[in-house]
């Protein structure tokens, strides 16, 4: 094959192909084709169903007593590389299901980064146009993946942070009701079934229902939420939430509840604590589980671990045996050109 | 309060609860590393947001001068001339209700 006939092939699309086309006549039978289409999609088929390893050597180098076992969940296993693929899936089999995303409308939507890229992932695997908010102020990692699978992005005030991009997403997509989806996953109630559904089950299966304690970071909450108030309703499960100690902090993806806007899907009733991890705290455990255990995850994971640290010093104390599963919600390698793995 | 011969300083909104709900602050310095001291002056609890223990700016913070990323150019050495811009902005800011 010339030269010039491999760029032809490999040309990129201008616009989405997929479940864009026209499928049939009623709007039932276009959601019900639709909603085929993302079933079928290698994509969609990827996600979930991650592994839940048992962290021996971080146990062992914890000193922790046989009675204690830490578990995590490999989120960046999925396809996009974090946990929101699932969120970000779910949202948009909501939206078909509901006819909220018709053909030809964009999904739009405020991330932080990683929801942006499901989005993105899931917009090219689906022929959906996807449009993100993110604040100036995220990874460049972040934000080239996000061109990469052909997203349209538009920059919030990077002093504003997360709340700035949410801010800026509303006045768009209210500006443009007609040609917009608006996904909203900090008040959309899909991405606290996406845990419900997948997440949450997944977990109480592979632990065959003998966890203590669940501990995830929170975003836009649904995590918690979701496979919180589903491992509750199975068993005596405490669940554990992990934000950053102060307002002005490096972990990404994470909220700080006192001083953010609090997401419409947060139920305070639902966790049982709620843990304040220093930026700090959370690089420096993400660094000894890429060094002790051969995992290279992000800072929110690191999070994750610093708060199962404090939990597993009280509870070695108090003698009480726990099984702590805890999420890692995406990969060291986001982070790259961050202070996360600066050395020392 | 904008003073010509000043360094712009522009607060992220987690740390706005130091300036009062301020967004830019003047003050005066020839250096970055002099600009944050003044600042950490003039709004006391600022500075422990921005250093270590040992003084050196926390891993997550970024500061630009017109832009560019300190950590590029000459860290908290890098000089300043009066009118310089100074943003201060964590890996990823929470943000803020108000
Ligand atoms: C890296 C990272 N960790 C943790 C979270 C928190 O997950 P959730 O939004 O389900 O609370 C997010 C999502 O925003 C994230 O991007």
């Amino acid at each position: 094959m010339k030269n010039s006939e491999l760029s032809t092939q490999f040309a990129l699309p201008r616009t989405g192909i997929g479940i864009d086309a026209d499928f049939g006549d009623s709007a039932v039978e276009a959601s019900a084709a639709r909603m085929r289409a993302v079933e079928e999609s290698a994509v969609v088929q990827s996600i979930g169903e991650t592994p839940l390893v048992r962290l021996r050597r971080l146990e062992a180098h914890w000193r922790l007593p046989d009675s204690i076992e830490l578990y995590l969940k490999l989120e960046w296993v999925n396809p996009g590389g974090s946990i929101k693929d699932r969120t970000a899936l779910s949202i948009i089999r909501a939206g078909i299901t509901d006819g909220s995303l018709t053909p030809g409308r964009t999904l739009i939507d405020a991330t932080s980064g990683n929801t942006g890229i499901a989005y993105a992932m899931l917009g090219a695997a689906l022929g959906i146009p996807v449009t993100l908010v993110v604040p100036e102020s995220a990874s460049d990692e972040r934000k080239r993946t996000l061109t990469a699978y052909g997203a349209e992005v538009i920059f919030s005030d990077p002093y504003e942070g997360s709340d700035g991009a949410i801010r800026l997403v509303r006045e768009i997509a209210a500006a443009g009701t007609d040609r917009f989806f608006y996904a909203d996953q900090y008040n959309n109630p899909a991405n606290i079934l996406a845990h419900t559904r997948t997440t949450g089950p997944e977990i109480w299966r592979q632990t065959e229902g003998k966890l203590t304690h669940f501990v995830a970071a929170l975003g836009t909450t649904g995590t918690l939420m979701g496979a919180g108030s589903f491992l509750k309703t199975r068993g005596h499960v405490t669940l554990v939430g992990v934000q950053p100690a102060e307002a002005f902090h490096g972990i990404e993806g994470l909220k700080h509840l006192p001083t953010a806007i609090v997401p419409g899907i947060f139920n305070p009733a639902l966790p049982d604590r709620i843990v304040g991890i220093d930026t700090e705290n959370a690089f420096a455990a993400a660094r000894a589980l890429a060094r002790v255990e051969g995992f290279f995850a992000g800072s929110s994971t690191g999070a994750n671990l610093a708060a199962a640290a404090g939990l597993v010093v009280e509870l070695a104390r108090q003698g009480e045996p726990a099984r702590i599963v805890m999420i890692g919600c995406d990969a060291g390698s986001r982070y790259l050109t961050t202070g996360l793995w600066d050395a020392n | 309060m904008s003073t010509d011969d000043g360094i712009h300083v522009l607060i992220p909104t987690p740390l706005r609860g130091f300036t009062g709900g301020e967004a830019r602050v003047d003050v005066h310095g020839g250096t970055v590393g002099e600009a944050l001291e003044a600042l950490a002056v003039k709004f006391p609890g600022l500075g422990e947001r921005l250093h270590d223990e040992d003084g050196q700016l926390r891993r997550f913070v970024n500061v630009f001068v017109n832009g560019q990323n300190v950590r590029d150019i000459a860290g908290t050495a890098t000089e300043l001339s009066p009118g310089d811009e100074i943003g201060i902005i964590p890996a990823m800011a929470g943000g803020d209700a108000s």
